[in-house]
């Protein structure tokens, strides 16, 4: 018998290794363990996460910096569960991630056995694609697939169920070299009229503006996107997906658009006469800055054709991944000034660029950021949660080779610190700070215990205002009273971190910053840092 | 408007779920859907009818194209195609009302698939708009039962959707 003869298990593991992959990141429980007992000998390493969303969340962050897709690995019914509101956090960036879940024996499908779901059912409008193994001789092929799918096109998640028994089963193992899906074929070159076209009309603009979204990153296409910037003297914004895909103390970067965007950046999208939309979806958060757009020509460059023409009437779609059709375009295009337009718009930032005034009694968050930036390394990993301390940081941090994360699409609470555990093993020679709020602490604190164990040195900074306060800031916006936003009684964050062994400090003076932060990010253990904002510190503007 | 649309996928199971599902969750209408085998058993033709603006039409086919299962997706204008649903009708009918109603039988070519001493199960297979006037025919007699299969639809003349 041939020695590739061995269990499916052992083929998921075989398989995982033939993908290149290093680290997965899971929670473990009966349905799963047979796969488990087969990892644990590998030499891939399992990070052991303290609830199976922060398992994706760490995929999630690890797949962004690695551009390859994360693995998460849960068990069935509940474990599963657990995994979609990662899951769909990853589908609405279009990150990609292999999600692995066992499954109750295929001979009890269906009849709501112990710790029975339907996951391939549940996860049906977040996933990409999903499978449920049946056939022991599928794995390989199966596994291949996913991380093709998951990675090729439109990046997003991909969910392979497994029953337990056929976990136990005999199979071949046999790790195919190439895919061949027929009903799935993405486009990546761009249509070379549509290229033309593109180039005649940045040649016929007087006011261009590039608006770059998060489909830079996932093309690989930030030296492209500088090139083209540079050579034709566009003027360029960022969605907040989009955020440090493009140097932002760069001349002709004016910041994030949308409804929590930045007014230069505002103003250039509705003074343009010509919007590049690159890789950027344009979601609601987004759009409402585009207000009469009637008399300008907007091109939409996208992998995923559903998305041109969605939410935007567009004059020139251009269908493809976004590094080759940059690549094509730089081919055809020549130098440009408009010095009159990034004129105009220079003098828009700096006009209404305001310094953050020091608070008394608490800390200004956007000076606190400001003070960060003057410390962080050039290449420094950045992650954002969810509510206002997601908008300060977007709004006032400042990436040069950077990169800044968060879960842009679903504004997911609880993602800014698994997701720097994952960003960190990706890239554990960068440095990897989250920023959260005193409301998403708690819905991800548990965390900090991964970070130990594993010996991951991620630093955190929460923002605390006793408030869940980006929901504050809309009832008092749009319904004059304050309901359920009041969050006293939340825990001594400092004390919280000493709890897990974790140093931390607390910053309750801007005049402390500089030296906390100074201590945080030269140790090389997690940190916490504590720091008291005003309670009334807005973030919509 | 309607819309016919026509898809080919894959032969597994929880296709049907995956289309089904799209047009649930993102709000599409749809008026029937009718699917059966091709003449590759790996492949399933889902046929679907549905109700939207050219906007909701372009959305609809761009959507199902980005299943994985789905091979191919085509909307055809509605006068290049051949539409047909198949009705069963069970219309309440005494002895003297036979000839009556298999008159009209005759004249609609329905079949008469089955007879009871008070009953007339009729069968019409075409498009849309005739079996509309059909049941209206046949409601003065009193329907007891009806039953109305989805549209199936092919392009008249030597084009085909085949992968
Ligand atoms: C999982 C989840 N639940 C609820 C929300 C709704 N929500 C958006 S922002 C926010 C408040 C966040 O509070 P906190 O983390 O303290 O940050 P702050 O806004 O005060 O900076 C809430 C509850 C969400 N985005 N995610």
């Amino acid at each position: 018998m041939s020695e590739n003869i061995m269990t499916v298990a052992r083929a998921m593991v075989e398989c995982l290794k033939a993908e290149g992959v290093k680290h997965v990141f899971g929670y473990p429980g009966a349905a799963i363990c047979p796969f488990y007992d087969e990892l644990i000998s590998s030499d891939i390493e399992h990070i052991l996460v303290r609830h199976e969303v922060n398992g994706g969340h760490a995929a999630s962050g690890y797949a962004r910096m690695t551009g390859k897709a994360g693995v998460c690995i849960a068990t069935s019914g509940p474990g599963a569960l657990n995994l979609i509101t990662a899951i769909a956090t990853a589908y609405m960036d279009s990150i990609p991630i292999v999600a692995i879940t066992g499954q109750v024996n295929s001979d009890q499908i269906g009849r709501d056995v112990f710790q029975e779901a339907d996951i391939t059912g549940s996860a049906e409008p977040f996933v990409k694609h999903s499978y449920i193994v049946k056939d022991p001789s599928s794995i390989c092929d199966i596994i291949k697939k996913a991380f093709y799918i998951a990675e090729t096109g439109r990046p997003g998640p991909v969910l392979i169920d497994v029953p337990m028994d056929v976990q136990d089963m005999e199979c071949e193992f046999f790790y195919p070299e190439k895919v061949e899906i027929r009903s799935y074929k993405p486009t990546t070159e761009g249509n070379k009229l549509q290229i033309k076209r593109v180039a005649d009309a940045i040649l016929k603009a007087d006011r261009p503006l590039i608006c770059a979204g998060g489909g830079v990153f996932l093309s690989g296409a930030k030296d492209e996107l500088k090139q083209l910037v540079h050579i034709c003297n566009i003027p360029v914004i960022n969605t907040m997906m989009g955020l440090s895909n493009i140097d932002m103390s760069d001349e002709l970067y004016f910041g994030m658009m949308g409804m929590h965007g930045v007014k230069a950046a505002n103003y250039a999208v509705s003074h343009c006469d010509l919007l590049i939309l690159l890789g950027a979806r344009m979601g609601d958060r987004a759009v409402v800055a585009l207000k009469d757009l009637k008399n300008t020509t907007i091109i939409h460059i996208d992998i995923d054709p559903a998305e041109i023409g969605k939410n935007v009437e567009v004059t020139t779609p251009v269908v493809g991944d976004i590094k080759k059709i940059l690549t094509q375009l730089l081919a055809v295009i020549r130098e440009e000034k408009h010095t009159e337009w990034i004129n105009e718009l220079s003098e828009i930032r700096s006009s209404s660029e305001t310094v953050p005034e020091t608070r008394k009694d608490a800390v200004n968050p956007k000076q606190f950021i400001q003070t960060l930036n003057s410390h962080i390394e050039k290449d420094a990993v950045i992650v954002a949660d969810v509510g206002s301390n997601q908008i300060w940081t977007a709004n006032n941090i400042r990436l040069t080779e950077g990169r800044f994360l968060t879960a842009g699409g679903m504004g997911t609470m609880g993602y800014s610190l698994p997701a720097a555990i994952g960003a960190k093993k990706a890239c554990p020679d960068r440095q990897v700070v989250a920023l959260c709020g005193d409301g998403s602490m708690q819905m991800q604190f548990m965390e900090l215990a991964t970070a130990v164990q594993h010996g991951i040195n991620v630093k955190l900074v929460v923002f605390v205002n006793n408030y869940l306060g980006m929901v504050r800031e809309l009832q008092d916006k749009l319904y004059s009273r304050q309901i359920a936003v009041d969050i006293t009684g939340s825990p001594c964050f400092d004390m919280i971190a000493q709890a897990y062994g974790i140093k931390a400090e607390n910053v309750t003076d801007i005049s402390q910053a500089d030296q906390a932060i100074r201590n945080m990010l030269s140790s090389d253990r997690p940190y916490l840092l504590q720091v008291f904002v005003d309670k009334e510190e807005k973030s919509i503007i | 408007m309607k819309h016919t649309i026509s898809v080919l996928v894959e032969n597994h199971a929880g296709v049907l779920a995956r289309v089904a599902g799209l047009f649930a969750r993102r709000a599409y209408n749809i008026d029937s859907l009718a699917v059966g085998v091709t003449a590759d058993e790996n492949v399933s033709r889902i046929t679907i009818v549905a109700d939207g603006d050219d906007y909701i039409l372009e959305q609809i086919l761009k959507q199902l194209n980005k299943l994985i299962d789905v091979i191919k997706v085509r909307a055809v204008n509605e006068s290049e195609l051949l539409t047909r649903e198949l009705v069963l009708v069970k219309v309440n009918c005494t002895p003297a009302q036979r000839s009556e109603l298999i008159s009209i039988a005759k004249i609609t070519e329905a079949k008469i698939s089955d007879i009871s001493l008070n009953t007339i199960t009729l069968e019409l297979s075409d498009y849309s708009n005739k079996i509309k006037t059909f049941e209206e025919l046949l409601r003065p007699y009193g329907i007891k039962e009806i039953v109305r299969t989805g549209t199936v639809a092919i392009q008249r003349g030597s084009a085909s959707l085949t992968i």
